[in-house]
């Protein structure tokens, strides 16, 4: 029996920094994903939201205030926050809801309003919190991400350059991308002359945080073919799977990872667990893969994916990158969307933005980003607590 | 150099020995996990049921799994220098724990001084001070 669910229709808000309630973008994808799927808003019998923690109340219960913007119709609701995941999350209530035959259409949304600079956590003195405690010994989001970066260096030879070659190469990718917010071709002298944030990673390197909201329409099978849409995009595979003790990398916000000393324990990769369990699930392996859309919330992050999604050995994914093989154009072209360097991260509407580009690009309507003959795509995000997604869509 | 009192940053966190501060974490009793900060109700190894731990001092010297540097002053709750003085933080494995451990570099070493597998102790400088006290914290320091 296939477990797959078909996407019938998506649609994004632009991300920027547009000052809105994040409710305006949420409708507005979800509108847009509502005609591209040419179905009224009736329709929809199970609402799936993606909180956002800044936001007050409404953003807590984000599936709610996303129904009553649309107009309340009696559609069951759910909301799920799983940090960067939170999208992938809502995607999964969808897909088992679908599956247990308890709907047959399911609007996705996700959307977010974020402040400047620096995530800061709550305030007052509170060592128990990793995340109070992380940034008051001086510890930010760039500093893992550099962590990351710099044993990159030091064990496999990348260099700056390496990681410069993907910011470029999303830069290219996403200039043309009505969606995306940083829209300038950088080059390999703006990239390196701009400021050092956390050595080896510099300003260009390193992601912002953006407004802007993403949804779709999902729907069984069955009533795919109802709607004469049998052939659509589907969902094959929504991975969630939390880390396995001992964890092998320190992640944020952690100051410290688990202890492998005991008996019969192991070191484990968080990262790579997400994809793997996302191909199991889809029955398909990586050599199936035509399009990636992974979270390069820095440009060496990036390339820890290619690994992660087993799209080469470990420690060669610097030699992708040098040959182009991830370009569009390339052999197996990654974040043809721009990916973050060229949105910014808006924490629950991206991973759903992820899966918006892999639809577009299985479906040929990507433009001058289109990956040509594309048949399989994938994705992979991580954020904070143990949380992260692997999603496969396939024609 | 300031002469007010010094105070630990975070209290119960590390030993104020001087010469060979030390981590103190917490070991499970049943299966030998430790873990810092210390945890003292449930272990977290999936196969154990441990609920009994003791305060161990974890090794003062390990291995660097990599470092950077923060060149931008971070939001509160850090307290910075004024003006902002950027400062190396490194990952530290060590080595009869199994685990990594991050922490700033002392004053004055940075990415330049470091290099992944090279060996480190554990010293206390300060962190920050207010008008009462010096804070301080665990740093890593290249050995020899």
């Amino acid at each position: 029996m296939s477990n797959d669910i078909a996407i019938l229709g998506v649609g994004m808000h632009p991300w920027g920094k547009w000052g809105k309630n994040f409710s305006e973008y949420g409708v507005h994808a979800a509108r847009a994903a509502l005609k591209d799927a040419g179905i009224p808003w009736q329709d929809v019998g199970f609402v799936s939201g993606a909180a956002t923690m800044r936001c007050g109340y409404p953003g807590y219960v984000a599936g709610a205030t996303f129904a009553q913007a649309l107009g309340w119709q009696g559609a069951q609701v759910n909301t799920s926050y799983a940090a960067c995941a939170s999208g992938s999350q809502a995607l999964a209530a969808a897909q088992a809801k679908i599956l247990a035959g308890e709907c047959e259409v399911a609007l996705v949304v996700g959307a977010d309003t974020t402040p400047k600079g620096f995530l800061a956590p709550a305030k007052g003195y509170r060592p128990e919190d990793p995340d109070w405690l992380r940034f008051y010994l001086g510890i930010t989001n760039p500093t893992y991400f550099a962590l990351y970066a710099r044993r990159r260096i030091d064990l496999f030879g990348d260099t700056e350059e390496d990681f410069a070659r993907v910011k470029i190469k999303n830069s290219e990718h996403g200039f043309t991308n009505p969606n995306a917010r940083y829209k300038k071709k950088f080059t390999m002298e703006d990239v390196m002359n701009s400021a050092m944030v956390a050595d080896p990673l510099r300003l260009l390197q390193i992601c912002a945080t953006s407004d802007g909201g993403a949804a779709m329409i999902v729907s069984s099978m069955d009533y795919a073919k109802r709607l004469g849409k049998a052939d659509a995009v589907r969902v094959a595979a929504v991975s969630t799977v939390t880390p396995t003790f001992a964890s092998a990398v320190v992640e944020m916000p952690d100051i410290a990872t688990d202890s492998a000393a005991a008996a019969g324990v192991e070191a484990h990769r968080f990262r790579a667990a997400l994809p793997a369990k996302a191909y199991e699930q889809a029955g398909i392996g990586p050599e199936d893969v035509n399009v990636a859309e992974v979270y390069d919330l820095s440009s060496a992050l990036e390339m820890d994916w290619y690994e992660d999604l087993q799209l080469c050995p470990r420690g060669e994914a610097a030699q992708l990158v040098r040959n182009g093989d991830t370009k569009l154009g390339g052999r197996l072209p990654v974040n043809p969307s721009g990916g973050l360097a060229c949105f910014g991260e808006a924490v629950p509407a991206q991973a759903l933005a992820q899966v918006c580009e892999l639809t577009w690009q299985l479906r040929g309507e990507a433009g001058e980003r289109q990956v040509e003959g594309a048949k399989v795509g994938i994705t992979a995000n991580q954020g904070l607590f143990g949380h992260g997604s692997s999603v496969i869509v396939k024609k | 150099m300031s002469d007010k009192p010094v105070q630990a940053a975070i209290e119960g966190w590390y030993t104020l020995d001087t010469d060979t501060p030390h981590l103190i974490g917490a070991k499970c009793d049943d299966c030998g996990t430790y873990y810092f900060p210390k945890n003292l109700s449930f272990c977290r190894n999936p196969n154990c049921e441990g609920e009994t731990f003791s305060e161990v001092q974890l090794s003062r010297t390990g291995k660097i799994w990599s470092y950077t540097d923060a060149c931008y002053k971070p939001p509160e709750p850090f307290v910075a220098e004024e003006p902002f003085v950027p400062y190396g933080i490194a990952a530290v494995e060590l080595e009869k724990e199994q685990m990594i451990i991050l922490g700033q570099t002392v004053k004055g070493v940075g990415p330049k001084d470091l290099k992944v597998g090279q060996e480190v102790e554990l010293v206390l400088e300060p962190l920050h001070e207010d008008d009462e006290s010096v804070k301080i914290t665990w740093k890593w320091k290249p050995l020899g």
